[in-house]
Order: C-alpha cells, then structure tokens, then sequence
C-alpha cells in the first residue's frame, strides 16, 4: 500500500510552528534570561528644580555599579543602567518606569521618583511584577501602609516617621529649654510635606505639650516666591517654625526669609537643611538654623562616610546628597542580595532583601537593615544640629536613638491602624 | 479658609503694610514681565509664548555677570541688556518669519523655543538649580514701618519697575519714537508708506518686551533659586495679567500685576489652600464682566 500525502500542514510541521511561535513569543524572556547584562531602569529626575537631586543619584549610581560590575557584576551578570528622566512628574515617571520594562527590557526598576510620583511608579511596579527599590521618597505610607504593600518594592530611603521621631524629641528638647510655645509650620503642599509635617508636630507635642501651633502654611511644590508664605509667617509671630522644603525650594525660601530677617525672629527647624545640594548652594547661609542631617560627610562619624563623601567629590567633583546615599545604598542592597541569592532574578533578589542586613559606611552602627515586615531600611545614621556658614557645616549632629525610633514607630503604625 | 486671620490683617496696620509691600513686590515683577508680552501682543498681533524664557535668561545673564564683576548694577544692566540684544536677534531671525501667519502656527513656533531656551540654559549653565545671592549692601536689617516689615531690596525692586512704568508710558504717549510705535500697531502700512522701517520698530519693541522682561528676572534671581524652566509658572502668571488688564493695555498690566500681587498677598492670609484658585477665580469674574479686559479696547 502506498502512502500518500494530504494536502496541507503535516502534523509534524505544525508542531514545528507551534513551537517557533512558543519561542517567538516567549523571545524577549528568554533572551532576558540568558543575557550576560542586566538592565536596571532608573526613572530619575534630571530636569526641573531638583534636577541636582536626580543628577547626583544617577552619580552615586555609577560610581557603585562601577564596583559591582567589577567585582563580577550581579550574579555573575554585569549591570548596564538604562536611565530616563522623569521630569519630576508622576504621569512622566509612571510612563518612564512601564517604558523601562517594557520597552527596554529593564529586568528591575531603581529610584522610583520623588514622593510626587513614586506613588504612581509603585502602581507600575505592582502592575508589571518587576522588582523595584525605591531610592528617593520618605512619605512614611509608601511602606508603612499595607495597602501600598506589595512583595516586589522596596525601599532604600530615610522614612519621614523615623526623622520626625528623631526631630520631634530634638526640637522639644530645644522647646523646653528656650520656652518655645507658639509654632509655625511651612511645607510643601503634597504627600511628603503632609505627611512629615504631621509627623514632626505629633513628636513635638508629645515630648513638649505646651507646644502651640499657631500658624501653617503650604506653599505648592517648587513655587518660585515664597514672599507671601513668608510675611504671612511673620504676621503669626512664632517663636519658632518648621519645614520640610528642600532642594531649590528651600534655598529660594531662605534667600527670601533672609531679607526680612527671619531668622534672626525665630528658631528654625528646617528638616532638609544639612545636605550639601542646599548648604552649598545658599549663598548667605544663615548661622543657627536646625537641620536633620541628610547627607553630610562628618556624620556618622567614621572613616568609611568620609572616604564614601570624598570618593563622589574626586569623581564628580561635587559632594554628593541625600539621594546619593540612598541610591548608593539601594546597589549595595541588590549586590548582596543576588549574592546572598546566587541570582540575578528579580523574585529571588526580593526574597533574599527581605530583613537583609550589609555592612554600610550610612549605619548608624556600620550597617543598615532593609527590615522584612515592611520592606524599608533602618539602622541608617540619623540626627539633628545646627548650622554654621561653612564646612563642616553641622559641626555637632546629635544622634537619634534607634530603640527610641523602633517602639514610637510600632506605636504610631498601631494608631494608624496599620498593624 | 481663615477669615479671622484676615480681618485680623485688615485691622493692624502693621500688618496692612507687611502684606501690601509683599503684593507690590509680587505685582512689580510680574508686571515687568507682562508688559513686554501685552506691548509685543499690542504692537506686533503675536502672542509671545516664549515670553518666560526672557526673564529667565536674565536671571541667568545677571547671576553670571554678578559672579564675574561682584557688582549689582552690573548684574542688572546684563541682565536687561543681554535679554534686549536676545531679544532682537530672536525677532529678527525667527519671529519676524511668522507675522501674520496663523496664530496656532505662532504659539507652535514659541512653545518650540520655550522648550530650546530652556535646553539652551541647560547646556550652558547645567541642570542644576542655582542661587546668585543677596548683595552685602543689601543684607541688612529690614525697615520696620508702621511696625510692619519691609526689606530694602524689595524696595528697590518696587522703585525700578515704577520708574520703568512711568518712562514706558511717558515714552510711547509723548516721545515721538512712541507714537510712531503707537502708529505701527494702528496701521502698519501707513506707517511703512511714510518712509518708516516698520522692521526696526517691531525689532525694537521685541527688544524692549525681552528688556523688562530680563530685567525682571534679574531683580529676582537674588531672592529665587534659578534653575531652567523657570519662566513657565512666570509666564502663565503673565498671561493672567495680561489677560485681566487688557491684552495691548500698558496701565491693564500695571493695575492687572498689582491686583493679582495684593489678591496673592492677603489671599495667603484669608485663603491659604485656595491662594492660585483666587487668582483665576479673579480673571474668570473679570472675563465674563468685561470680555477685552479691565482696560482692553473692543475690537474695530
């Protein structure tokens, strides 16, 4: 008997396709897998006021992916960093992160945007399933709120509940000493600003009860004149005021309030002071003003952070910022997790993240601990002082207390009903 | 809303001057700014999107001289200089090719150079927000008047936008420079008939409007950090007054600049969440009450 063959696709063949078309479709994941490179995407602010802010964390980036890279990358995969700016822009940032990962094949996301748009960035990180590690923003309920919870984001940033704990006890302290009663607040008029500013009062009052305040004002985010913010603050007449303005923001705010002596009328406590973005840049730098440190090469005090701070001044020939030490830390984090997880796959790197801590020239005790119940980092060196008018520009930084931080941060987590 | 705070304001004298000194100074600089775009509107029928970037350019321009001279007038004069000759050349090479065309192809043309300017500024200065720094002849004690506070460089900055009020309208309704400029907006043909370079003239009030404009700039860039960009929110400020006084109208902006600085100032007292929204809220009642503007003329 003769077989003859029918018309048409043999089964063999159309195994064949299904198989070609499995592999085209599954192509980009495949390739992904097997790429000796690992892209990291890193929406970032590279325009705008706080350009300066984005700049330096791209810097603080390269120069420790340099030493990953070199020490044999991530998992034996060698990290090229794909960086776009966002413009300071939620709608911007979200669209950068999806195109980072969808487009450009970015296997997991760093950075994830100022409080403005890391917010919409964790939408896209929780839509997509990618790994993100969120270097800039410190609204405390971007990781505290288990509603924003999802197993694939971190983040690698001071958090505005553990500074306004830390600033809280230590303004009251100054409150106590100096009968300061009545209070103005002037912040930025968005999530963070919010947040923090609710935070640091709560603090306030507590450690000071008779605290009063008299007087708030919410200037919008990167308003180029404060002058009405400024005189309504006057008219108040507080003996002291808060903020948690930052970048250009508050050196516009300072080079305005500084015309009218305003802080030769009142104390100030202006979180965002002591990083060299702002302490550098402000011309007549007044004497005095109250600042949590943010990145400052003499606190903490080792050999470590000095030599970190003037490693980024002899590369990029500038000191580095807050964000700088954050995202610096954040590659930290990804090296020694893929390490400690013998791969560079996003869901094994969170995993191994999780309650992950590394040895860091930011611990307050030489290391920091992205905490696992919550997904952000502790243990970071954190204090208040004062500032003089040039180096080291906060001589004296008095050092929060971890212990402290822990139980009135479990406490406050309770009464936002967030355990 | 906080109405005792205003009544409160409103009672104390020392307050009514604090308060009102802040709306000049707001008012002031956004008049500068303004008037260049409602004399460009008025004179040349061109909406000058790229208006922003003059005054942002002089901020610059001022910082830059600053450093290299440690003179404040220096800082000033390149600051209005140098947006003067941008200026011109602006009008002469690209501006003067989109008279008459329509006007989305005009805003196109000038929101194109916003974002080149802006790029510009970027390459030359860097991405990064700058401060050129109060003067030590004006870091001194504010003046305490009627025990309300005002600063003496904030005096200054009224004082010079004053002066180039009253010489913009002293200059164009008696000098005969200004009535031929007056002429050149009535009737442009006329004016080119009688043997007048109607080019020179829409030049030279491009140059003028790009002058006050930068020189607003450099009267701000001691007291606000400069970064590139910064004439967008400064621009649409401008255009609101523009808009209030009268498009074309050089008292519109004047009265138009002040009131949208006095309703910021005590707007911030009385209404702190909803300070922007009384700005717009101004102009909507203004609009919808007198379509041209508090001084704008009805269309022919």
């Amino acid at each position: 008997m003769t077989r003859t063959r029918t018309p048409g696709i043999s089964r063999r063949s159309t195994l064949a396709l299904m198989g070609a078309g499995a592999m085209s479709v599954a192509a980009p994941w495949v390739a992904r897998a097997q790429a000796k490179t690992i892209k990291i995407g890193m929406p970032t602010i590279l325009s705008g006021r706080v350009a300066q802010l984005g700049t330096s964390s791209r810097n603080a980036v390269m120069l420790e992916v340099e030493k990953v890279n070199a020490a044999g990358g991530l998992a034996g995969r060698q990290i090229e960093m794909v960086i776009r700016d966002s413009k300071g822009q939620p709608q911007e940032a979200a669209r950068v992160a999806r195109e980072l990962v969808n487009t450009d094949g970015c296997e997991l996301l760093l950075d994830g945007e100022a409080s403005s748009g890391s917010f919409a960035v964790h939408e896209v990180a929780r839509d997509l399933g990618v790994l993100c590690v969120h270097t800039c923003s410190e609204a405390s309920s971007l990781t505290a709120d288990p509603k924003q919870h999802i197993p694939n984001a971190f983040r690698c940033v001071r958090q505005g509940i553990h500074d306004s704990i830390v600033g809280g006890s230590y303004a009251a302290a100054i409150a106590k000493a100096k009968g300061l009663k009545k209070w103005a607040t002037c912040s930025p008029d968005y999530a963070y600003g919010r947040d923090t500013t609710g935070e640091f009062t709560l603090y306030l009052k507590r450690f000071a009860p008779d605290v009063e305040i008299i007087s708030e004002s919410w200037p919008k985010l990167f308003q180029p004149d404060y002058t009405e913010v400024v005189t309504k603050i006057l008219q108040a007449k507080p003996q002291a005021l808060y903020s948690c303005l930052w970048g250009g923001d508050l050196t516009s705010y300072i080079d305005q309030a500084n015309i009218y002596a305003m802080f030769s009328q009142m104390e100030v406590f202006a979180v965002n002071m002591a990083d060299y973005t702002a302490l550098t840049v402000v011309k007549n730098l007044p004497k005095g003003i109250h600042s949590g440190n943010r990145y400052i090469k003499t606190f903490p005090t080792t050999p470590e952070n000095a030599a970190w701070g003037d490693a980024y001044k002899a590369k990029y020939n500038e000191y580095p910022t807050n964000w700088s030490w954050q995202n610096a830390t954040a590659v930290m984090f990804l090296a020694e997790a893929a390490k400690k997880a013998n791969s560079a796959d996003g869901k094994k790197i969170a995993e191994a993240l999780k309650g992950l801590a590394i040895k860091c020239p930011f611990g307050a005790d030489g290391t920091v601990t992205m905490r696992g119940d919550d997904h952000t980092l502790v243990g970071y060196a954190i204090g208040w002082g004062t500032t003089i008018p040039q180096e080291p520009y906060v001589p004296e930084v008095k050092a929060g207390d971890w212990k402290t931080i822990f139980e009135l941060e479990a406490e406050w987590k309770k009464s936002k009903g967030y355990t | 809303m906080d109405l005792d705070a205003l009544a409160g304001c409103l009672s104390s004298s020392a307050c009514l001057v604090t308060q009102t000194t802040s709306g000049l100074i707001i008012g002031m600089l956004l008049f500068l700014v303004a008037v260049g775009l409602t004399l460009i509107f008025g004179v040349l029928k061109v909406v000058n999107f790229s208006h922003g970037a003059f005054y942002m350019f002089g901020a610059y321009f001022a910082m830059t001289a600053y450093q290299l001279t440690g003179s404040f007038a220096l800082a000033m004069l390149a600051g209005a200089a140098g947006t003067a000759i941008l200026g011109l050349i602006f009008e002469r090479v690209f501006m003067s090719r989109v008279y008459g065309a329509d006007v989305l192809m005009q805003l196109l043309v000038c929101y194109a150079f916003v974002l080149i300017f802006d790029d510009v500024v970027r390459l030359i200065w860097g991405p990064e927000f700058k401060s050129m720094g109060m003067p030590s002849a004006f870091q001194v004690m504010p003046l305490f008047i009627a025990g309300g506070v005002v600063p003496p460089y904030y005096l200054l900055l009224i004082g010079v936008a004053l002066v180039a009020a009253v010489v913009l309208g002293i200059g164009l309704s008696r000098s005969r420079i200004g009535k031929v400029i007056r002429a050149a907006a009535q009737n442009p043909g006329m004016v080119s008939a009688l043997g007048i370079n109607t080019g020179l003239i829409y030049g030279g009030v491009f140059a003028l409007g790009g002058m006050l404009a930068g020189l607003a700039g450099a009267l701000a860039a001691p007291v606000r950090s400069l970064t590139p960009g910064m004439g967008f929110s400064v621009l649409i400020e401008s255009f609101i007054v523009t808009v209030i006084g009268g498009m074309g109208s050089i008292l519109g902006a004047l009265i138009g600049a002040l009131l949208l600085g006095l309703i910021r100032s005590f707007g911030s007292l009385g209404f702190p969440l909803f300070t922007e929204g009384l700005m717009y809220l101004f102009m909507v009642i203004v609009l919808v009450s007198k379509p041209t503007g508090l001084f704008g003329k009805e269309a022919a």
